[in-house]
């Protein structure tokens, strides 16, 4: 950090202090977090009170880079990465500052879990036709429908929620966004099993819920705007990570190739192609990571998505058949059964076969490749949208099914 | 090391790339290129006379034998702008043979052949390859001492712009490892034009049987590495043609479904044209990153025994796919003689297969990983083995 900027100082200031008023190695995780809530380092560019220091969103990384470095706890981030890394952000740019001095420090010390409640059963890539419908009376909204994919919503105190509230208008005008308290009456959370058995996600019904009007973010009619802030910080709390080479599915398939391998040319090639495939994706990563930094972004920013999908399902898919016809057996311990509930990965039997079949919803969550090669081609490449037939009509008049 | 390589261009590698961009704009004729293409000697002399006046052809090179001590990376820089031309000049040639000599010439050596190749005066040539699927390791061309220095003889192929070098370094079976010589071309050292897929790239076949003065050996480094070094360099800069190339075809795919309307919209609005392109695009960001790394990294050994084969396989994997793609997303326009596409095409193919094919690279890279043939556990020969 240069010593003549004055943010860089500010920064560099709070951080010593922090770190030297609360140890990491005598200090609670939450009484860590507190504490750098209160001394503006949660997310230093918001405002001061609101846990940050009002500076450039650049010092995001020195802090914690030091606070790491100090072997501060700083798994906050990933285990309430939807209110962290997402809700927050949208409490930043959309929010009341009442809004934001009752939320935003117990979402940091984790007193309080939060979720996104987006993907409706009839709404996927089209989120802006959901129709989970709230309706106004009086100071409150009633709100009625159905969500579903929503990570951690049982172990949630508050949820994002985007909500139709006028049906007569086109799909994209008639949304407004909610926080919804996860534990008022006529919230339902039910697990959604999926093709692993697992239920790493819940489906979420509302039956007559009643969220305060106070609760609402930003305008009514709004709910779009609102919910693009969250998707973009939704990319930039997941995407950027860099890995170090040769791990990850990659790595596993070199072991399987070592310990279980055929031993052939061909297979053996494959195994070299898919290695160099998530190298050049790994280096494409951190090019990316570095013009960031430089304020230089390119395309090479939005390639990872697309790229890490198809190829994390190629690699399992290649690892399993590499165990030749034991790859068509279950190993022992794991279960395909539906029975196991969001249980931590790392307390999970994993197999090759899990991992093949898990990938399969690298290219459907977080933006299906279908979207992702629109969002490529017409975002970055400049090629012209699909003709949309449902752009100027009411809500209620687009065929649904 | 690795790690702390950078991706980002230097300002000064962003204004040599755009100066070159602009000069090449004015003086690239696509339809001479095309033309060229018919002969077995392309070369653009205009072109050629022109980054050799600016002084790129020694860009990493000694400031001692007339270079400018500029990392690899600088020259990564020309190399891309040529490949969106398909230009036809000898600069990865001349390179290949200055990056033997630099790695394998006593001072004596460097100090007599590298100024006239760095100052594009001399043009110089590699002649490492003869057998089709052969690996460099083992010439079957001989150096045998006689009076009067060494005797080279036997048949070379595949080398690049043999027809217009004035040198040629070439490797030889000594009998006890190999030998690197340094021949200029002349008696003994009969050239044929081999017809070449890219004609835009010219190759012949070297048919030698000389006698090398000794002094004229390169002594100051074992051969298989001198021919390994040359190979690397040449590979390494191919990747970054290739990327360049990749970056022309996306660019012309991409004004092309801008442009042309079928069923009354634009092609590229449809999701089967546009999603090609995306795919395009991935490739083509994986190759651009492999590339520069592998040109940034070029002289740690550890790092280059990965990158240099890395960049190879994904450079020639992606340039291959776009400019297939190109033709595809072209329709029947794109088939034509008149149009570009295939210039790039068929550079892309050459590419692939120089200096050691896709599939030997790969296996190159397979062994810098461990990920051999050998390395496999036959844990059913073991089960076998124990069993009553």
């Amino acid at each position: 950090m240069a010593a003549p900027d004055p943010q860089a100082s500010m920064v560099q200031e709070a951080v010593d202090r922090l770190l030297a008023e609360h140890p990491p190695s005598a200090t609670e995780p939450k009484e860590f977090w507190g504490a750098q809530f209160d001394a503006g380092l949660a997310w230093v560019d918001f405002p001061k009170g609101d846990g940050g220091l009002g500076v450039s969103p650049r010092y995001r990384e020195y802090v914690t880079r030091r606070l790491t470095e100090a072997g501060a706890p700083t798994w906050n981030r990933t285990a309430n990465i939807l209110g962290i890394g997402m809700g927050a952000g949208v409490l930043a740019a959309h929010g009341t500052p009442e809004q934001r001095a009752r939320w935003l420090r117990p979402m940091f010390t984790m007193d309080e879990i939060w979720c996104q409640l987006f993907s409706e059963p009839g709404a996927g890539s089209d989120l802006a036709g959901l129709s989970t419908r709230a309706v106004r009376d009086g100071e409150e909204w009633i709100v009625n429908g159905q969500k579903v994919w929503t990570t951690l919503a049982h172990l949630s105190k508050w949820g994002l929620l985007v909500t139709r509230t006028d049906p007569d208008q086109p799909k994209h005008l008639g949304l407004t966004y909610f926080v919804v308290d996860m534990e008022a009456e006529g919230v339902d959370v039910r697990p959604l099993y999926q093709i692993t058995g697992e239920a790493e996600f819940n489906e979420v019904f509302f039956d007559d819920v009643r969220i305060p009007d106070s609760q609402r973010i930003d305008e009514v009619g709004a709910g779009w705007r609102v919910s693009m802030t969250t998707l973009m910080n939704e990319r930039v709390a997941i995407g950027g990570n860099t890995v170090a080479r040769g791990t990850g599915a990659i790595a596993a398939a070199v072991s399987t190739w070592k310990d279980s391998g055929s031993g052939d040319v061909a297979t053996r090639r494959e195994l070299v192609r898919l290695w160099g495939e998530v190298e050049a994706m790994r280096l494409t990563a951190l090019r990316a990571s570095e013009n960031m930094k430089a304020g230089t972004p390119g395309p090479e920013g939005s390639t990872g998505k697309l790229a890490w999908a198809d190829l994390n399902k190629e690699v399992t898919s290649f690892t399993v058949s590499m165990l030749g016809m034991d790859g068509a057996t279950i190993p022992e311990g794991y279960t395909l059964e539906p029975t196991t509930y969001d249980t931590r990965e790392e307390e999970r039997v994993m197999s090759p076969q899990r991992h093949f079949l898990r990938a399969r919803a690298n290219s459907i969550e977080g933006g299906t490749s279908e979207i992702m090669r629109n969002i490529l081609g017409e975002r970055v490449l400049g090629l012209p949208g699909e003709p949309r037939v449902d752009k100027d009509l009411p809500w209620k008049e687009v065929p649904r099914g | 090391m690795a790690d702390t390589v950078t991706f980002l261009r230097s300002e000064e590698q962003t204004m040599l790339a755009s100066a070159l961009r602009d000069m090449l704009g004015d003086m690239v004729d696509m339809d001479r290129i095309r033309d060229a293409s018919l002969t077995t000697a392309a070369i653009d002399r205009d072109v050629w006379k022109a980054i050799a006046d600016m002084g790129l052809v020694g860009l990493t090179m000694s400031s001692a034998h007339g270079g400018a001590d500029s990392p690899f990376t600088d020259l990564a820089v020309v190399f891309e702008e040529l490949g969106r031309h398909v230009v036809p000049v000898p600069l990865l040639s001349s390179v290949m043979a200055a990056a033997a000599l630099e790695k394998g010439g006593t001072e004596a050596q460097k100090a007599e052949f590298l100024p006239s190749i760095a100052s594009g005066s001399s043009v110089a040539t590699v002649a490492f390859f003869e057998d089709a699927h052969g690996s460099p390791d083992h010439p079957l061309t001989t150096a045998t001492q006689e009076a009067g220095g060494w005797r080279i003889a036997g048949t070379k192929r595949f080398v690049t712009d043999a027809i217009h070098a004035d040198l040629f370094v070439v490797s030889a079976d000594t009998g006890d490892g190999i030998g690197v010589f340094v021949i200029p071309a002349g008696e003994g050292v009969s050239v044929t034009p081999i017809p070449a897929l890219d004609a835009t790239r010219p190759l012949g076949e070297l048919a030698l049987d000389a006698i090398v003065p000794s002094h004229l050996r390169l002594t100051g480094a074992d051969g298989s590495g001198i021919v390994q070094r040359a190979c690397d360099v040449g590979v390494v800069a191919i990747a970054q043609e290739q990327v360049g190339g990749a970056i022309r075809c996306l660019e012309m795919s991409v004004e092309y479904a801008q442009s042309r309307y079928q069923f009354g919209r634009a092609i590229g609005s449809f999701q089967a044209v546009k999603h090609r392109c995306a795919d395009m695009l991935v490739a083509l960001e994986h190759a651009r990153s492999v590339a520069w790394h592998a040109g940034a990294t070029l002289d740690d050994p550890d790092e280059a025994a990965i990158m240099v084969p890395l960049a190879k396989t994904v450079c020639s994997d992606a340039f291959l796919k776009i400019a297939g793609d190109t033709i595809q997303i072209h329709g029947g326009i794109g088939f034509t003689w008149e149009h570009d596409a295939h210039l790039y095409l068929k550079r892309a193919k050459a590419d692939s297969l120089l200096l050691g094919s896709v599939g030997s690279h790969r296996d190159r890279l397979g062994d810098a990983l461990g990920i051999s043939l050998g390395s496999v556990r036959r844990s059913s020969e073991s089960t076998r083995a124990s069993a009553p």
